[in-house]
């Protein structure tokens, strides 16, 4: 088992340091999934994580000048890591300006992810940090656990407004309560609502446009609906509020499937990254 | 006393009295013929900080002639004088400090823009004289470098870091984090950073040598350092013997004087750290190394069960170390120590900070004469002494 990698360009440096600093705002610990092309942030919907589950997908190559890999076993040449998000970017918080960095799995006092940054200084030498992170190596067995969560059957597929927006509308409705209903049609339109004995709250988007999921079977049951029907489901407000808080990724895409009273599945695209993240209906 | 700071200075007083509040809670004044001392010490005696400025830091400067005179008071209100340190560069023109003997009363008036006055009076004690005894100029290492130098190496270390470890051999300098012997260690992070002597205004190293302190007292040394853009200078030995950061220039002169973890808790933390990490800095060019042989680490799996394998390294280290005990006899020392920790909460930190002042940095008594308080040991007693009268 043995992985390295090097970053050397600036630009990508910034950019996986902002995904890392995505992913610490959504979870405490992860699953880091290292394949030969692909890069995995992994959370299992378990309930001490509330439910939600998190599959963020990176292109190596886009983001790594050196990548080398040996997983476990031939037949299974990938490493599977639980990982605290929290530590890995604060690691690359202080390394930005440098001039390579490295990652590589070691064996210290555990197992580590180890960083190690060239800094630029004023003389010839220069100056070189390392971080120690531990992870834990997850065996073989329990891998089947952090596969690619199934694109749901939703009901309703929709481009969401600009997260921003969303963010600000979110915040304000999570000081009047804990749930938020969120509703959309597959005629372009979203709302969001919060309900409590005193007062009830919808903001309405419209236009925001379906996505056309092209012919591969999981949008079954959103074809034959009526356009101005609303499929609704009602989440916690906390874990919607994280998602739009933390995001660093600026999305070129972002979207939501909903089913109805069951979950809604949030993705956001971003040329070589991928996030998706699952919040499941609260009764 | 009597004195006026005018200008710039004003806020070179104002960034040290916020340095010394970093240390303890009470400010020690004293003025001298040699100009105002400015004091501070922490509660458990394992940092100490003195400021002096000298008469010429001053625009005007009068020391009370005849007997010594001391006070110390809560540095919480002195702050208050200087507490915006942007406005006061903004509109403090002068500060006039004046002591009043006679009705116990320390004034500063903070003269502002527009005739603007502003008068704080504060009531002090009485106090003894605050002296630590050190030599900074008999260690055998000393380091000279920018504040900006250490203010980005810092920067490395988590906020919530209490001590870091600085480890110096042949041309070049490490900083770690110092973790403690913690169930939760394996998760904590390790971070190191490793700087060429190049980097250093001055850089002289007699001993192969690693120390561990707190870096908070660094921290606030590096606010005043920083601000003035005075360079710092590390004078350290041995671990256990104090280390002390100071800052010169014509006209002040600061001394923080700083415990560091004695050696034998250093080689119980290093055993839990990885040996050769702990034991041998890692060799210099590591980083530059592209052999991937070289440094990818084959891991299986089943390894990982277990926890390390501790006694190996240990005998080694000891070994290693020049310790009088055999590595036995330390075994039973380190175990009986951890014994008494437990028993005995009163202690404070279960930290093995030897006390700065006390004996632990003149071996000569007869300097010490005047020291009121010569041999004792402030914060958790080497037990040693405890154990070897203790045990039969």
């Amino acid at each position: 088992m043995k992985f390295r990698a090097k970053i050397i360009d600036v630009g990508c440096l910034n950019h996986f340091t902002r995904v890392v600093n995505t992913i610490s705002k959504l979870t405490k610990t992860c699953i880091l999934r290292l394949t030969p092309d692909n890069l995995y942030f992994v959370l299992s919907g378990k309930i001490s994580s509330g439910g939600v589950s998190m599959w963020c997908e990176l292109s190596q190559a886009n983001f790594f000048d050196e990548y080398q890999l040996e997983g476990v076993a031939p037949d299974a040449n990938e490493i599977c890591l639980e990982v605290t998000p929290e530590n890995l970017s604060r690691a690359l918080r202080t390394v930005q300006n440098a001039k390579c960095v490295k990652i590589k799995l070691t064996k210290k006092h555990c197992p580590c992810l180890t960083f190690a940054a060239e800094l630029p200084t004023l003389s010839s030498i220069s100056r070189v940090v390392t971080h120690d992170i531990p992870v834990d190596v997850i065996p073989r067995r329990l891998w089947q656990d952090f596969k690619e969560p199934k694109m749901p059957d939703f009901d309703v597929g929709i481009y969401l407004p600009p997260l921003k927006t969303m963010k600000n509308v979110v915040d304000r409705m999570k000081n009047l309560s804990n749930f938020l209903v969120m509703e959309a049609n597959l005629n372009g339109e979203m709302n969001l609502k919060i309900e409590t004995d005193l007062v009830s709250v919808t903001t309405h988007f419209k236009d925001l446009g379906n996505p056309p999921w092209g012919g591969d079977g999981s949008q079954g049951r959103s074809q034959s609906r009526d356009p101005e029907l609303m499929a609704h489901t009602r989440v916690d407000i906390r874990k919607l509020q994280q998602f739009l808080m933390g995001q660093q990724v600026n999305p070129s895409k972002a979207m939501c499937n909903i089913v109805h009273k069951r979950i809604i599945h949030l993705i956001l695209l971003h040329e070589d990254v991928s996030l998706q993240y699952f919040i499941p209906a609260v009764a | 006393m009597n004195c006026v700071v005018t200008g710039g200075n004003v806020k070179v007083l104002a960034k040290a009295i916020h340095s010394l509040s970093r240390i303890g809670d009470e400010l020690y004044l004293e003025p001298q013929e040699g100009g105002l001392a400015l004091r501070s010490v922490n509660s458990s005696r394992s940092a100490y900080a003195c400021f002096l400025f000298s008469p010429l830091f001053f625009s005007r400067y009068t020391s009370p002639c005849g007997q010594a005179f001391r006070c110390k008071m809560s540095i919480k209100c002195v702050q208050a004088v200087f507490r915006s340190l942007s406005s006061l560069e903004k509109t403090v023109e002068k500060c006039h400090i004046e002591l009043d003997g006679d009705k116990s009363r320390l004034t500063f008036t903070l003269h502002c823009k527009h005739g603007l006055l502003k008068t704080h009076n504060l009531s002090f004690q009485d106090s003894e004289s605050l002296l630590a005894v050190f030599d900074k100029d008999s260690c055998s290492n000393v380091l000279r470098a920018q504040p900006r130098l250490l203010v980005d190496t810092v920067l490395h270390f988590p906020p919530a870091l209490e001590e870091v470890t600085l480890s110096v051999s042949g041309e070049r300098v490490w900083f770690r984090n110092h973790l403690e012997d913690e169930p939760e260690q394996s998760k904590a992070m390790l971070t190191e950073l490793c700087l060429s002597s190049d980097e250093f205004d001055h850089f002289a190293i007699g001993a192969q040598s690693s120390i561990t302190f707190c870096l908070k007292e660094l921290r606030g040394l590096l606010v005043f350092a920083e601000s003035t853009g005075l360079p710092i200078s590390v004078h350290f030995d041995q671990p256990g013997s104090p280390v002390v950061l100071s800052v010169t220039d014509s006209v002040l002169e600061v001394n923080f004087v700083l415990a560091t973890l004695s050696d034998d808790s250093n080689l119980r933390n290093h055993n839990n750290n990885s040996t050769k990490r702990a034991q041998s800095p890692p060799p210099p060019d590591d980083f530059m190394n592209d052999d991937i042989d070289s440094y990818l680490i084959a891991m299986e799996t089943s390894d990982l069960a277990g926890p390390p394998d501790a006694v190996a390294p240990r005998q080694q280290t000891s070994s290693r170390t020049p310790t009088t005990q055999p590595p036995v006899a330390d075994h039973r020392r380190e175990s009986e120590e951890e014994e008494e920790e437990e028993e005995d909460t009163e202690r404070p930190p279960n930290k093995k900070f030897r006390s700065l002042f006390f004996g632990s940095v003149c071996p000569n008594d007869s300097q010490l004469t005047n020291q009121t308080m010569k041999s004792q040991e402030v914060l958790a007693s080497d037990s040693e002494d405890d154990t070897q009268s203790g045990c039969p």
